[in-house]
């Protein structure tokens, strides 16, 4: 058993080696998708292409400009001179936002009346919207602060009032890299170990070598096992990858243990080689296993909370989200590398991905006969 | 086949039936092999050789009838006819990136071939498959010839008692083909039964028994001998210099059963070739068609096969219009 296992291994581990091309492109791929998607995922707003309406020209108002510009959130680009020309930036994109600050503004602030600036934000991209949305904002409250304050002649520590301070846990300054780095972790070994399994076996049948091994006294899960086997070294190798850039490079802390995150990854692993086991079951040639590859890949992605928040999904498309395996690794390893939980806290998932490994596992060796159609 | 003890009969099938969602691939065989024969499965593509030999190989379940190879069941102890047989597909099945040597002790570690019984037969293989200079050679960069030698090699590695060849002279050129068949010839020898399938008619002369096989069912099956003589009156082949005219003229004469072209020669079957054949030879002088070379000669199983298709296709034909 173990030794036709061992033998099939050896043989898919020179098919491997010896496809120099496929190697070079197996270690590249999960630092390069690393790095892309860690700085394009990023929602992080900053230097966001703004433009002046400056209808007021007064030292109050450049005193407000400047206050924008300070903030790392806008970069103001230019100014403008009416509202066409505002309307006309943001239309071409030269500008995600623009500040307008209306005649008389000088005059109100001396005056003490309440004014009014507005500010425009393009919310075709939501999230960017959204982030710069709330900076316009408290730029703008803090220096209506600072504007009392200059005009009462007291400083806010003398003032007393409600503050509230915030405490941002696990991820205090709110790096989006360090929510998303983990979440690659899990989301590219699953891309890749689904596709690597998923295709090794169609392989053999597009070989035609599938007919010849099922004369063979050999066993489908010995077949399985031992096609599958280099694969779960490679992507224990990916993982390691990440992990070092992810910690090096970006700088995620591992606030958990490294152990048990290694460990669970193996676990996860199974069950990505186990959807592959499947896909590769239900396809007979590369076209159709990429085919079911793209079917499961998006839902699988987007149904996980690696980008979008599951609590923010309608239900019926939360309760799909139970069958994702991918929903649960992420909840693990943010929970080990931001959070620093231990199993305890990881129970739920981890009984999960079991519960979701055994079943793919056990209904894709079911699928493998050793018969033609 | 009255006389044969059971224990005699590697392969038996009975009512044999493999249907596809459209066709039916293979259509009610029965079939009795005998321990040591060559047995040539022969007849044009799509014949429904392949299917024969997968469900004969327990790789595939037949939609009706039933199987046994070397005493086993197909389907239900499959994997006991999987030790003793040895099964060669007819596109090349090995691992293209693997040598030589890496195809045959892969194979040698699946059917956990012994470390002795493997010092002895892979340079054996290795010898009369004429690769041993080639032992390190990936599989994929060796000729169509020796990458059939190979899988053949691969098939034998763990001495099996009977050999399914699935066309494996298809594709190989002549010289290839010769020392192909010698190869066989020497199992044959050895004792292995062979059960090969062959679009080539001119194989068929070197097998023990022969089955001809047509759109699913077996037309005959019988010595290459016996077949060549079901063929009805003598033969008598010539060489015109308008073929098609020929044909046409001589279709209609007395005493001729069938006229087949082979070539740049037309086949005549009739009932008596010294009587026939002078009036043949008048019939065409008079239409202003030269003949060369009329002569009698022996029906080969090429011939034999294409009368007897054209017999059971005019069966076919006759038993549905009267149904």
């Amino acid at each position: 058993m173990i030794k036709r296992t061992l033998t099939i291994a050896r043989k898919e581990l020179i098919h491997i080696i010896r496809d120099h091309r496929t190697l070079v492109v197996l270690f590249l791929i999960p630092v390069v998708q690393l790095f892309l998607l860690a700085y394009a995922a990023s929602s992080d707003v900053e230097h966001l292409r703004t433009v002046v309406l400056d209808a007021d020209r007064t030292p109050q108002s450049r005193e407000l400009i400047e206050a924008y510009r300070a903030s790392s959130y806008f970069n103001i680009v230019s100014a403008v001179a009416n509202e066409e020309e505002l309307a006309q930036a943001i239309d071409s994109g030269t500008a995600r936002a623009g500040l307008v600050i209306p005649p008389g503004y000088g005059a109100d602030v001396i005056a003490g009346r309440t004014v009014h600036i507005a500010f425009v934000i393009d919310g075709s991209d939501p999230v960017i919207a959204q982030t710069a949305f709330a900076a316009a904002q408290s730029v703008g409250q803090i220096h209506g602060v600072r504007i009392i304050e200059r005009r009462l002649g007291i400083a806010t520590e003398q003032m007393s009032f409600l503050e509230v301070q915030p405490r941002v846990w696990y991820n205090p300054a709110m790096k989006s890299v360090n929510f998303m780095v983990p979440a690659l972790i899990a989301a590219i070994v699953f891309v890749l170990t689904m596709v690597m399994t998923g295709l090794t076996i169609v392989q053999e049948r597009e070989w035609g070598t599938i007919e010849q091994l099922m004369v063979t006294p050999i066993r489908p899960a010995e077949l399985v096992a031992g096609k599958v086997m280099p694969y779960v070294m490679i992507s224990f190798i990916q993982i390691l990858e990440i992990l070092v850039f992810g910690v090096f490079w970006f700088r995620v802390p591992i606030n958990g243990s490294v152990a048990l995150l290694l460990g669970l990854s193996a676990l996860f692993l199974v069950t990505s080689l186990g959807l592959g086991i499947f896909i590769s079951s239900v396809a007979s040639t590369f076209h159709q296993a990429m085919f079911v590859v793209a079917f499961i890949l998006l839902p699988a992605l987007f149904l996980s909370g690696f980008i979008y928040p599951l609590d923010a999904m309608p239900l019926p498309l939360q309760l799909i989200s139970y069958l994702n395996p991918l929903r649960y690794m992420l909840v693990i390893v943010r929970g080990i590398m931001l959070k620093g939980v231990g199993l305890e806290v990881l129970m739920e998932q981890v009984i999960a991905l079991v519960v979701f490994g055994v079943a793919i596992m056990t209904f894709a060796a079911t699928r493998f006969r050793k018969r033609l159609g | 086949m009255a006389d044969v003890n059971e224990n005699d009969l590697v392969i038996a099938t009975q009512g044999l039936t493999k249907r596809f969602k459209k066709i039916t691939a293979v259509n009610g065989l029965d079939l009795s092999v005998r321990r040591g024969e060559i047995f040539g499965l022969l007849g044009p593509d799509g014949a429904g050789k392949t299917t024969t030999i997968r469900m004969l190989c327990a790789i595939m379940n037949p939609t009706a009838g039933w199987a046994r190879v070397a005493g086993f069941d197909t389907v239900r102890e499959a994997e006991a006819i999987k030790k003793r047989i040895g099964y060669m597909p007819q596109q090349f099945s090995l691992y293209g990136d693997l040598t030589v040597l890496e195809n045959l002790t892969f194979f040698a570690d699946i059917f956990e071939v012994g470390r002795e019984a493997r010092e002895e037969r892979i340079p054996r293989l290795l010898g009369f498959s004429r690769l041993t200079g080639f032992r390190g050679r990936r599989a994929a960069h060796l000729s169509g010839g020796m990458q059939k030698k190979l899988a053949l090699a691969c098939t034998l590695i763990h001495a099996p008692d009977i050999l399914f060849l699935d066309e494996p002279t298809t594709g190989v050129d002549p010289v290839s083909r010769r020392e192909f068949w010698d190869i066989l010839t020497e199992l044959h020898l050895q004792g292995v039964t062979l059960f090969i399938s062959t679009p080539y008619m001119d194989e068929a002369e070197r097998c023990s028994r022969v089955a001809l096989m047509f759109e699913g069912r077996i037309v005959v099956c019988d010595t290459p001998e016996r077949i060549r003589g079901l063929v009805e009156g003598e033969l008598l082949e010539l060489r015109p210099d308008d073929l098609r005219e020929a044909a046409r003229r001589i279709e209609g004469l007395p005493g001729v059963l069938e006229v087949q072209t082979y070539g740049d020669l037309l086949h005549v079957f009739v009932d008596d070739a010294a009587r026939r054949g002078p009036a043949l030879q008048a019939a065409l002088t008079e239409a202003g068609i030269a003949v060369a070379g009329l002569r009698r000669t022996r029906p080969r199983m090429e011939e034999a096969f294409i009368s007897l298709i054209r017999r059971q296709q005019e069966e076919t034909e006759y038993g549905t219009r009267s149904a």
